[in-house]
């Protein structure tokens, strides 16, 4: 067994441990509220964005149709771009979001398509690099907080390849912010662009549209906005989530070394217990033997 | 003026306005523009420069970049990349 003195020590050891993750823990609460409040002010940009491209891609049809809207035909050559956080101490967040990104890899795969990937996180690229180095076209990192112009740096690499004909679909993989609790992995169709199922067309009451210049002209300004658009609330989900899931991952290893400190300091006390029992049968039977 | 309009200015990062005014004027990439209560459904890109926005005998000027204006029966909203209240 060992001694009491090591045991000690071990003591001290998860002790500033429990320090750390609690303190860790704490910090992730309070950025918690704040990245949650960003998401949320989000939120009604990227509404009214779904919205307004809902009804305009209802009125524009045919050959007409942006690219960007409709697809090239073709479903050959797919890019994901993975979002995750840089940091990691956040029990699974990140990995579960690679994980369904590998599924949709691997399903693509399988299929015989042509696969490219940009991740948007440094744990994407740290997880995904291992099996798809070859695929792996650009990696970008987050920063302390999610900014517009990551996203746009991301948007504006995806839009070029697309117009460059390098890919046909573009998904995005993040995690969406269900609750403190909750983050699911989700998977969004970038292009050709999805219309968002939950978006309704805005009532006009009988009225009808006037577009300065154009409807095709303010559509193809607008698409190329969405995709910065759905990045940038795809990265603040993230960041979200990323502060939910570290401060219950924090609060499960603070409760851990909690647990682990009692077991320890039983352990030791009876390990000091058996020594002084020991030195007093030595010292019994040595005053025994005189 | 009886009739108020309901507009929203937001940007990606959050909502800077919302609220009933009295008329907000927006540089449109037609040209200028101003919006009153019941205005017909009206679609136009941005150009860069100022909204101005007219409420309880006031002005309040917004820069925006990269946006545009949609007019619907329920109100006008302006969806800007970049937007902020002028000095």
């Amino acid at each position: 067994m060992a001694s009491v003195k090591e045991m000690r020590n071990r003591i001290a050891a998860v002790k500033s441990t429990q320090k750390i993750t609690k303190a860790m823990q704490m910090v992730a609460a309070a950025k918690l509220r704040r990245a949650q409040n960003a998401a949320q002010d989000s939120r009604p940009y990227a509404q009214r964005m779904a919205a307004v491209i809902a009804n305009l891609a209802a009125g524009v049809s045919g050959d007409g149709a942006p690219k960007l809207l409709v697809g090239t035909g073709s479903d050959q050559r797919h890019l994901v771009v993975v979002a995750t956080s840089d940091r990691g101490l956040a029990g699974g967040f990140n990995s579960s979001i690679v994980r369904a990104a590998r599924q949709h890899i691997d399903g693509l795969l399988a299929a015989g398509k042509d696969v490219r990937i940009i991740t948007a996180g440094r744990k994407a690229r740290d997880q995904l690099r291992r099996l798809h180095a070859t695929r792996l076209v650009e990696t970008y990192e987050v920063g302390a907080n999610p900014s517009l112009r990551a996203a746009e740096a991301v948007s504006a690499k995806v839009q070029e390849m697309f117009e460059g004909g390098d890919v046909d679909v573009v998904t995005l993989f993040f995690s969406q912010f269900k609750s403190v609790v909750t983050q699911t992995p989700t998977a969004r169709q970038l292009i050709p662009a999805e219309v968002a199922a939950g978006a309704t067309p805005i009532d006009l009451k009988g009225a009808s549209y006037e577009y300065e210049p154009d409807e095709a002209t303010i559509l193809a300004d607008l698409l190329p906005r969405n995709i910065t658009t759905q990045i940038f609330s795809a990265m603040l989900e993230n960041q979200a989530g990323f502060f939910a899931a570290q401060m219950t991952a924090m609060d499960n290893a603070t409760r851990n070394a909690g647990d682990m400190i009692s077991a320890l300091t039983l352990q030791m006390n009876r390990a000091r217990q058996a020594q002084i029992t020991k030195e007093l049968i030595e010292i019994i039977s040595g005053a025994e033997a005189i | 003026m009886a009739e108020k309009l309901h507009f929203s200015l937001v940007s990606p990062e959050r909502e800077l306005f919302s609220g009933l005014v009295d008329q907000v004027d927006a540089p449109g990439s037609e040209g200028d523009f101003g919006v009153l209560a019941g205005h017909a459904p009206f679609m136009t890109a941005l150009k860069e420069g100022p909204v101005r926005v007219h409420a309880d005998g006031r002005v309040v000027t917004y820069e925006v970049r990269g946006g545009f204006a949609d007019v619907t029966p329920e109100g006008l909203t302006i969806l800007a990349e970049h937007a902020r209240e002028a000095a």
